[in-house]
């Protein structure tokens, strides 16, 4: 390089262009993120809306029979709409309490040589593939499930039999899949509940237990609400692990049923759906996006209300 | 003063002893509550891992590792998938990385609080809570019809860009923010510009952050399996020729989950589980690989 | 009348890991009056406090040997139950810690905790407690709100009602104006003087003054050694020890 008479101004004009180009592209890419979201929110209305209109949208949404192939094909998802909420809601009752105890485990109660098993733990639950939980669930829910069913349904005769793959052997796989996730957000939580707070209610001959039942967890409850809703999402969304677990066909979401989900519905007909029938599924496929979409909502609403206690 | 002598004091005053060491009944039932959920937690995965073990372990070995599922020579295996995901891994990274770094460097250095920069958080907040099916959906619709790509791992590749720039994008801001801001004063204060500054300093600090979140990355992608249902499609053969190795990306491949779940599907359980065990293999190195980078930028941290 | 002794500490030492932070401690504190300790930041004047009511088991790696004695039982022995311990000997930190919840149930948490249920009870409680910590006129039309919204003295004043409300007879004060306004800070001195009465008062100040205006005994610590204990008057007229009149004079610490 030529040694040249340097002056504060010279190569302003260069350098100014590279910092600007520099600029643009970093807001590009972050800018990039609100334009996937807003045009997979159109895709989902564009492509999800138009069914509504043609079935009527009490036809789809409030009917219960789901027969997209027949000759007068019907389209009413009421069934798979409710399998969805159902099975959300039991995986939650069972999850959670599960999960806030083992969050309460790691970050309260256990000695460090157990969390040190424990944590990892939890890391590898939430890390294995869906696919595997639902091959799991195939190989051993399924026959598990069937075993009742045998015994239950022994002198049933209008009991459609499910071979276990029913609304049960679905809730339980989705219970484990939302547990790291609840026991990740919870035990983030309760670790930042002021030392402070813990020592008064000790100093007051509290015992450990009921300091954190107490003071701990009701101190913690915004990051704990996170958490719910975190797993709600999850289970809401799961597709591929429930699919084949939860049985093919579409009835009312009862423990030993087959059942279909919102998601399944879409794995399991998309393959070979066309027309109407394909436009319904999108239809299904916005009605979780729009479930998905409220639970977003929620969350950062209690994720700010979080900060505003913490802060 | 009065009412202080009036009111009698609601519990007597005994000389209690200190000495009267007991449980409470609730006391013991809570810590056998919270010791038998973390159990659950532990029982879950060891009986996971060691069932597929048991199961497929038997299954895994060269000859499933590096041939194709053939009738015609008769010969079983998931080379194509593994060579399937390899891509899909390479075509996702190759153009999700710069996205998320730079969108991480432009929250972080760049923008100034306000409606642009909480639009692009909840913009994230939500791409990362949005279904794989979701996407896989969108993906197909959009890189798949109007883009006219069809079923292709340019379809997938492009539908998990969008699934992985959360944790990209989270994962660099991360790092970003533990760089010490007497590095980016220093550097200023020499007279280098600011993008000279991130190219040379930032960047270079947070490179540990930002490969963990390409690692986790590439675990999400070998672990999805929704979102390439419909867009990556699933077959499973290899590129014949050297020449064919581009021209695969416009094709459709199966990645391994996918072959897992269809082979499920078919009752083919054996290729089932020897996949699974395949899975678990790479999603436990994800896992160990994460952490000693984590420790790593631990280290890192103290040190300054 | 000679007061009786309510806490005797004989050579207590106390370790955290390989620190020494205590000392060869020895003292006896007289009920129903108020004893401070002063000394230099990091002197262990807290951690000594923090001794008295067991809240050093908390930390992991702490190790203490020696005897202290409440009403002659040993607080350390083998079938003491920490939480009744803790009932008996209450504390208040140095940074008002109400919990974030109404001001009735900070009150009420103590004594629930303990198995009181009965509404009137737990009424009756509450009103004498906050009676007792000089605050029920200032909070008796609000006491079903947030804690958290009063001021730093107030909530204070809150913690040593919640304390009174387990009908401790030792309260263990540790810095607890350090974080308060000048008036505040008053009130609570005041007040000390009004528990004087019904409670053996045990407090750590890093403010001599303080010292002086409340205690009747005061005990000076440096680096885990305590160098003097005695009438508080006589121990600031008259130092025996250089390092004790050292600190008092303000050449060091």
């Amino acid at each position: 390089m030529e040694k040249k008479a340097v002056s504060i101004i010279s190569n302003n004009k260069t350098k100014n262009i590279t910092e600007g180009i520099a600029k643009l592209a970093f807001q590009i890419c972050a800018v990039l993120m609100i334009v996937a979201v807003f045009s997979i929110t159109a895709y989902m209305i564009m492509k999800g809306a138009p069914a509504l209109q043609k079935v009527g949208i009490t036809d789809l949404l409030f009917k219960t029979l789901w027969k997209p192939t027949a000759a007068t094909p019907s389209f009413g998802i009421l069934y798979i709409i409710l399998t969805s909420i159902v099975g959300t809601f039991c995986a939650i009752l069972i999850g959670v309490p599960i999960g806030l105890l083992t969050a309460i485990f790691l970050a309260e109660v256990a000695p460090k040589p157990l969390a040190i098993i424990v944590q990892p733990a939890v890391e590898l639950l939430a890390a294995i593939p869906s696919v595997i939980y639902g091959l799991l669930g195939l190989m051993v829910l399924n026959p598990i499930m069937y075993f009742f069913e045998q015994k239950i349904y022994a002198n049933n005769n209008t009991h459609q039999f499910s071979g276990g793959a029913n609304l049960i052997s679905a809730i339980i796989v989705l219970t484990i899949m939302i547990l790291p996730t609840v026991i990740n957000i919870s035990t983030s939580a309760i670790k930042a509940v002021p030392q402070k707070m813990k020592s008064a209610s000790l100093a007051l001959g509290a015992t450990k237990m009921q300091t954190i039942f107490k003071i701990v967890i009701p101190a913690a409850k915004s990051g704990i609400l996170s958490a719910i809703v975190l797993g709600v999402g999850r289970a809401l969304g799961e597709a591929m692990a429930i699919s084949l677990v939860s049985g093919s066909a579409v009835n009312m979401p009862l423990p030993f049923n087959s059942v279909r989900f919102l998601t399944t519905a879409i794995v399991s007909e998309m393959g070979y759906a066309n027309g109407l029938h394909r436009e319904v599924l999108f239809t299904i496929g916005l009605v979780l996006f729009v479930f998905i979409m409220i639970i977003n909502l929620l969350l950062s609403f209690f994720v700010k209300k979080g900060m505003r206690q913490n802060g | 003063m009065d009412s202080q002598a009036t009111v009698v004091m609601p519990q007597e005053k005994v000389k209690s002893s200190i000495a009267k060491k007991k449980q409470r009944k609730k006391d013991i039932l809570a810590y056998i509550a919270v010791y038998l959920s973390a159990t659950l937690a532990v029982a879950l995965l060891v009986g996971i891992i060691s069932y597929v073990l048991f199961k497929g372990a038997r299954v895994v070995n060269i000859s499933f590792l590096t041939h194709v599922t053939s009738f015609l020579d008769g010969t079983v295996g998931i080379a194509g998938n593994i060579v399937n995901t390899l891509y899909l891994i390479v075509m996702t990274m190759v153009i999700a990385t710069p996205i998320g770094v730079g969108a991480a460097v432009y929250l972080n250095e760049y923008a100034k609080p306000g409606k642009l920069v909480s639009i692009i958080e909840f913009a994230i907040e939500t791409l990362a809570g949005i279904p794989s099916i979701i996407f896989g959906l969108f993906g197909m619709v959009f890189f798949g019809a109007t883009f006219g790509l069809g079923y292709s791992l340019w379809t997938g590749a492009l539908t998990m860009v969008l699934m992985v720039l959360p944790l990209v994008t989270k994962n660099t801001k991360e790092a970003l923010k533990t760089v010490p801001d007497s590095y980016r004063v220093g550097a200023i204060g020499l007279g280098t510009g600011k993008w000279h500054m991130i190219r040379t300093i930032l960047l270079p600090s947070a490179m540990p952050g930002i490969i963990t979140g390409v690692i986790l990355a590439i675990g999400r992608i070998v672990g999805e399996s929704a979102a390439l249902l419909f867009t990556a499609g699933s077959a499973k053969i290899l590129p014949a020729s050297f020449n064919d190795l581009l021209e695969k990306t416009m094709q459709s491949g199966g990645t391994l989950t996918i072959q897992l779940y269809l082979s499920m599907s078919k009752g083919e359980y054996d290729i089932a589980f020897g996949i699974a065990v395949v899975l678990l293999v790479i999603v436990l190195e994800i896992n160990i690989l994460t952490k000693v980078l984590a420790n790593k930028f631990d280290l890192n941290k103290k040190a300054k | 009348m000679e007061k009786q002794t309510k806490i005797k500490v004989r050579n207590l030492d106390l370790f955290y890991g390989a620190n020494h932070a205590l000392k060869n401690v020895n003292m006896d504190i007289k009920e129903k009056s108020v004893t401070a300790f002063i000394g230099p930041s990091g002197c262990g004047k807290s951690t000594f406090l923090k001794t008295l009511n067991r809240m050093n088991d908390l930390v992991d790696s702490v190790k203490i040997d020696g005897l202290v004695e409440l009403d002659n039982e040993n607080i350390y022995g083998e079938d003491v139950d920490t939480t009744l311990l803790r009932k008996k000997i209450g504390m208040v930190f140095q940074q008002p810690n109400p919990f974030p919840m109404s001001i009735y149930d900070n009150i009420a948490y103590g004594p629930r905790v303990h198995g009181i249920k009965d509404k009137n009870k737990l009424d009756r409680i509450v009103e004498e407690s906050l009676r007792g910590a000089a605050i029920f006129d200032e909070v008796k039309d609000r006491l079903k709100k947030s804690a958290l919204g009063l001021s730093g003295g107030q909530q204070q004043r809150i913690c040593i009602a919640r304390a009174l409300a387990v009908q401790p007879d030792v309260l263990l004060m540790d810095e607890p104006t350090s974080a308060l306004d000048p008036i505040s800070t008053a009130k609570i001195e005041e007040l000390m003087d009004e528990l004087k009465k019904k409670y053996t008062v045990v407090v750590v100040t890093h403010n001599m003054q303080q010292a002086v205006r409340v205690s009747d005994e005061t005990a000076f610590f440096l680096v885990g050694e305590m160098v003097e204990f005695n009438r508080t008057k006589d121990l600031f007229a008259y130092p025996k020890d250089k390092r004790t009149e050292d600190y008092i004079t303000g050449r060091f610490g």
